[in-house]
């Protein structure tokens, strides 16, 4: 039997994830990540997708997204 | 007296900069950075808990402090890149403290990643500021790349062991077309104070102060070592030497 798509699989933070949201943005909203807060930044794919092009950034299976923040460092 | 250090053309009254990690709590941190009189602080990027994170360092440090990102941890060029790309989207700030690091005992900069890394960087139009062994040929290369600044440890990050190799500091000092930051190994104001006598433009310490009993007390105490040490470097030391020589006149010694 077929996979359904909503079964589609994405990497966060390296961790398996069920895929359930279509954009970028969506899936920050998901997660109650608070995207007004500054200081964070997000990667799918190995490139950074800017801020402003969250709402328009299609999600999809397999793909692999790193969500940062600014953090105590040395 | 107006002494200010000039990087890649933002002039910095304090030759101090702080790092963000390991204070007590917060509070303390602030203390900290404002006993300091630090003008640049430095911060890390790390993935966020999807469970949720305290509130932003962004909206606790004063507007006049810059942020100074690192990519503290990488491994690889590749990876020290991306986390630059993400700091300068997290913070808006194309400066970064490019760490690439090759042995994670030692917490030691690998070389090789770390030239290639910088040239990327400088190619996408990072301001870059390596963390890089104290070796005059490797900063060299460094500021060929284009970095703005060279960050030699002065021994192991967070070892407290102060600067372990004077005349490789020393020389690198006065070779170096881009100033010199002393980053790493600090334990003590006197280090501080010592690195700058060496001919260091600025120093980056963390630990030493985050780690201290008392960290307000010491971020003061390293400002004024920082000073210290600046002052004595502008004012030239006075040669070493092997004998005596004596500082009240040889004349008209009573007895004689």
């Amino acid at each position: 039997m077929a996979q359904p798509t909503e079964t589609g699989r994405i990497r966060v933070n390296g961790h398996d994830m069920p895929l359930g949201a279509a954009t970028v943005a969506d899936f920050l909203a998901q997660q109650a990540v608070d995207v007004d807060q500054r200081g964070i930044a997000v990667a799918l794919n190995g490139s950074v997708v800017p801020r402003s092009a969250w709402g328009a950034t299609a999600l999809r299976p397999g793909d692999n997204i790193e969500i940062v923040r600014v953090m105590q460092g040395g | 007296m107006s002494d200010p250090l000039v990087i890649a053309g933002r002039e910095f009254k304090s030759r101090l900069f702080l790092g963000t990690a390991g204070y007590p709590n917060r509070q303390l941190m602030l203390d900290a950075i404002a006993a300091s009189g630090t003008e640049m602080v430095t911060a890390s990027i790390r993935r966020i808990s999807l469970a949720g994170d305290d509130e932003s360092l962004l909206n606790l440090i004063p507007k006049h402090i810059q942020f100074l990102p690192n990519t503290a941890g990488c491994q690889t060029a590749k990876d020290a890149v991306l986390t630059a790309e993400l700091a300068r989207e997290a913070l808006g700030t194309n400066w970064i403290k490019l760490e690439v690091i090759g042995d994670r005992e030692l917490l030691y900069p690998d070389t090789e990643e770390l030239v290639h890394a910088t040239e990327m960087l400088v190619s996408k139009g990072f301001v870059v500021l390596p963390y890089c062994t104290e070796d005059p040929v490797v900063c060299r290369k460094l500021a060929d790349a284009g970095a703005v600044a060279v960050m030699p440890l002065g021994s192991p990050i967070g070892s407290g062991l102060g600067v372990c190799n004077h005349h490789l500091i020393e020389i690198i000092c006065a070779r170096s077309p881009v100033p010199v930051v002393l980053d790493a190994g600090i334990g003590t104001a006197s280090d501080a104070a010592i690195a700058m006598e060496l001919g260091c433009s600025a120093v980056l310490l963390n630990t030493a102060v985050s780690k201290a009993r008392d960290p307000v007390m010491m971020a003061t105490s390293m400002r004024a070592a920082v000073e210290a040490g600046r002052g004595s470097q502008l004012a030239g030391r006075i040669p070493k030497i092997a004998q005596a020589e004596p500082s009240s006149p040889q004349f008209g010694l009573v007895g004689t």
